[in-house]
């Protein structure tokens, strides 16, 4: 099936501003390249003479090579600055390092940083297309993309599904983009983890949020575990990881409430033990590495889609 | 040719002048309609009807008003003013003629400067930089020294180099005792204490009001119960020190309510908002828009409401501006490592204006909420435009229309989220004991 839509978009900054269509574009240009990164030869010229540049001020393994990997099956330049190699740890503000960045003429810039709404700075302020790979607790588009991606390979569809997002909603920019991304293709969103990682106005984003994780997994063709996100939190909001485990984590028991189909999704790193029965991860519920699979062909259709014109 | 007076300093001589068929607004003085007002000496000589016949001096100067208001000199009891410490973003000076400009013949300066006016030296200091000031300028000491919410700041020496209010705006004391003993102490030396009421543990790490904008934005929020459990407390030990609190910046709805509450038990207690809480909302804050960040932050529309609806009642005594100049530096950059405030003296009137407009105040309201009451709260001079007392007074054009723009402004600082919004208007001359600050009357016959 083709889709009659042209893409709008200089920059990727979150769900919130792709339409239906838009998403549906991008998921269909995906599955066209997933079959590049399957040849011997993985590699064509679309991208040639384009200069793409990561600027990851957060640590980030998957994502920034997923990045990167497609950028050069696409033929473009690549470059990568982390947090540690940046002028940032001199003091130089966000803004400037940007424009020092643009002045050297890149089509697009990738950026993960700490802070939500970075990427929006940036696009403000350059020419260059911008792709916000992770801002604070804002989104995560690509991963929202691919996850959609990986629901449409393997249940078909996604409008009428039932979505269960399981752990740390309040500090997850996929949760965030999730969130946009099912609930926008017509699938239905169930949050459930402690109160306390929970925002209050989730309602009104279009989530329905379950004080019980049985609840939420209830009938669900897909489940999403969160990983805990230590690091964003203030102060703990928990009172240990064995209890969550215990009341949070995703076992074999809680998956006998889903459907008898239903797969297992995470955004990783995997805390194993924590947010589910490390079994669960390898088993054949587990689409978890297909995730990563179709990252890499997400991340080739969208770089394409901003800048495969001319 | 207008005659742009900002550039001339205070310490011009005071004007002879009679100000012919103003609109007078004076509720202290129970006046309100069409006056004459002379000046003379750097003091309100007499306030005539035209009807009435009154000698006036061979060299006076005469202007015509025609009807525009003439009011006294606006007071701003809540502005940053930076010095010392921070003069890249605003200067005693160019804070004070950006007042000015504004409307405003005296400000009240929060301590919250590097260093923190928390001792005789800092207050001295700044009243030397208020010389060449373009208001009155009525420096706040801090309640805690260093602003550090632990030990009691030095009140009666700074009472004595000329503070007129004690608190630790921009951070709340925590400590309930050490609010409790401030509200005590400031008894000896009659100061008023001025909270900045929030409660840091459930503010901690906040950008932006705590609701389905900050959730949608990925931003930690602030939820008005960190400022409405302040307000009660602070209420609260008013009530039992019998010493009176000002609330500054009110910002939500359960503390109007709060204080109405507290007002109606009789309980000392004043309370002011800002122009910022009644026009915008937490909308405003849009794509990330840091010139929409302060703390306490944009609320919601109910609160909004609310905070008008205390505005009509008189729960809230007095509008102030939490003018907080900030550079580019702070401001264009992370939304949550921005810094928080926004400059609001030149858009003060405008803003207040439009309640006037809306019928929710009356201009005898407008006056009392910029003038009478915050010189009644701070027990310092003007308020009112009795005979003998200072010429400080204000000329508005309350229909003039204009679009407010940055090339226009006169504070150091650009951030305000209302560049670029079509104002009515504004204040069009500004007299601090009887020398002119502001002027932008056309062809005005005045000295430049």
């Amino acid at each position: 099936m083709g889709i009659e839509h042209t893409f709008r978009h200089k920059h990727i900054l979150g769900l919130e501003n792709l339409t239906e269509d838009d998403i549906s574009l991008v998921i269909q240009t995906a599955e066209s390249f997933r079959e590049i990164s399957n040849r011997s030869i993985k590699k064509v010229p679309t991208l040639r003479g384009r200069t793409v540049i990561n600027l990851f001020f957060e640590p980030s393994t998957r994502t920034k090579l997923s990045f990167e990997i497609a950028a050069k099956r696409l033929s473009a330049d690549t470059f990568s600055i982390s947090k540690s190699t940046s002028s940032a740890t001199k003091g130089e503000t966000l803004v400037d390092t940007a424009l020092n960045l643009e002045a050297m003429k890149p089509d697009i810039i990738i950026i993960r940083h700490s802070s939500s709404g970075a990427a929006q700075l940036l696009a403000k302020h350059l020419d260059a297309s911008i792709i916000n790979a992770g801002d604070g607790t804002h989104e995560h588009p690509s991963q929202g993309l691919l996850d959609l991606m990986t629901v449409k390979e393997k249940k078909g569809t996604i409008a009428g599904l039932t979505v269960a997002i399981i752990g740390d909603i309040a500090h997850s920019r996929v949760a965030h983009s999730d969130i946009i991304g099912f609930t926008k293709m017509g699938a239905t969103v169930r949050v459930s983890g402690p109160a306390t990682m929970m925002p209050r106005y989730l309602e009104q984003l279009g989530a329905q949020v379950c004080l019980s994780p049985r609840e939420a997994v209830k009938g669900a063709d897909v489940i999403m575990a969160l990983r805990i996100q230590q690091e964003r939190q203030l102060d703990p909001l928990i009172p240990s990881l064995r209890e969550y485990a215990a009341f949070f984590g995703i076992t074999e028991d809680i998956l006998k409430l889903a459907k008898p189909d239903v797969i297992i999704m995470h955004p990783g790193p995997i805390n194993r033990g924590v947010e589910m029965d490390p079994a669960l991860a390898d088993g054949s519920h587990s689409v978890i590495l297909d995730q990563v699979t179709n990252g890499v062909a997400v991340r080739m259709a969208l770089l394409y889609l901003l800048a495969g014109g001319d | 040719m207008g005659i742009l007076q900002h550039d001339i300093a205070l310490a011009m001589k005071p004007l002879t002048i009679l100000f012919e068929n103003a609109h007078l607004i004076d509720p202290r003085n129970n006046r309100e309609g069409r006056f004459h007002l002379l000046v003379v000496d750097g003091k309100v000589k007499a306030v005539f009807e035209p009807s009435e016949a009154l000698s006036v001096p061979d060299d006076c100067l005469r202007l015509d008003l025609k009807g525009k208001w003439l009011v006294p000199g606006l007071i701003d009891m809540h502005v940053h003013l930076r010095e010392p410490g921070a003069e890249y973003k605003e200067t005693i000076v160019s804070g004070t003629r950006a007042a000015a400009a504004g409307g405003f013949t005296a400000v009240a300066c929060m301590p919250n400067t590097q260093p923190v006016n928390d001792s005789r030296a800092v207050t001295t200091l700044i009243n030397a930089l208020a010389k060449d000031a373009g208001t009155r300028v009525y420096p706040v000491g801090c309640i805690s020294k260093g602003a550090e919410g632990k030990e009691l700041a030095e009140f009666g020496e700074m009472r004595q180099a000329g503070v007129v209010a004690v608190s630790d705006d921009g951070l709340p004391v925590a400590d309930s005792q050490l609010f409790k003993r401030a509200l005590e102490y400031a008894g000896n030396y009659d100061l008023l204490v001025i909270s900045h009421a929030e409660e840091p543990s459930l503010s901690r790490g906040g950008c932006m009001n705590d609701g389905v904008i900050s959730t949608r934005l990925g931003l930690r929020g602030i939820p008005a119960v960190a400022e409405s459990i302040m307000v009660y407390r602070d209420l609260a030990l008013a009530a039992y020190t019998g010493r009176p609190v000002h609330i500054a910046h009110v910002s939500t709805s359960e503390s109007v309510e709060l204080i109405r509450r507290a007002k109606a038990q009789g309980w000392p207690v004043t309370a002011e908002t800002a122009p910022h809480y009644f026009t915008l909302t937490e909308d405003a804050v849009g794509q990330y828009n840091s010139n929409a960040k302060m703390n306490p932050p944009l609320r919601a529309e109910e609160d909004r409401q609310a905070i008008i609806k205390g505005l009509a009642d008189g729960t809230l005594d007095v509008i102030a501006t939490d003018h907080a100049p900030h550079s580019r530096l702070e401001k264009d950059r992370e939304f949550d490592l921005a810094a928080n405030g926004i400059i609001g003296l030149e858009t003060s009137v405008p803003l207040t204006l439009s309640l006037v407009r809306e019928g929710i105040i009356d201009p005898s309201g407008f006056v009392r909420l910029m003038s009478t009451n915050p010189a009644r709260i701070l027990k310092v001079p003007g308020g009112g435009l009795e005979p003998g007392s200072p010429a400080d007074l204000t000329i508005i054009d309350p229909d003039v229309q204009y679009v407010f723009t940055a090339e226009k402004i006169l504070s150091k600082s650009r951030n305000s989220p209302f560049i670029g919004m079509e104002m009515t208007g504004r204040a069009m001359l500004t007299m601090v004991g009887g020398a002119v600050t502001w002027n932008c009357f056309e062809g005005s016959e005045l000295p430049g």
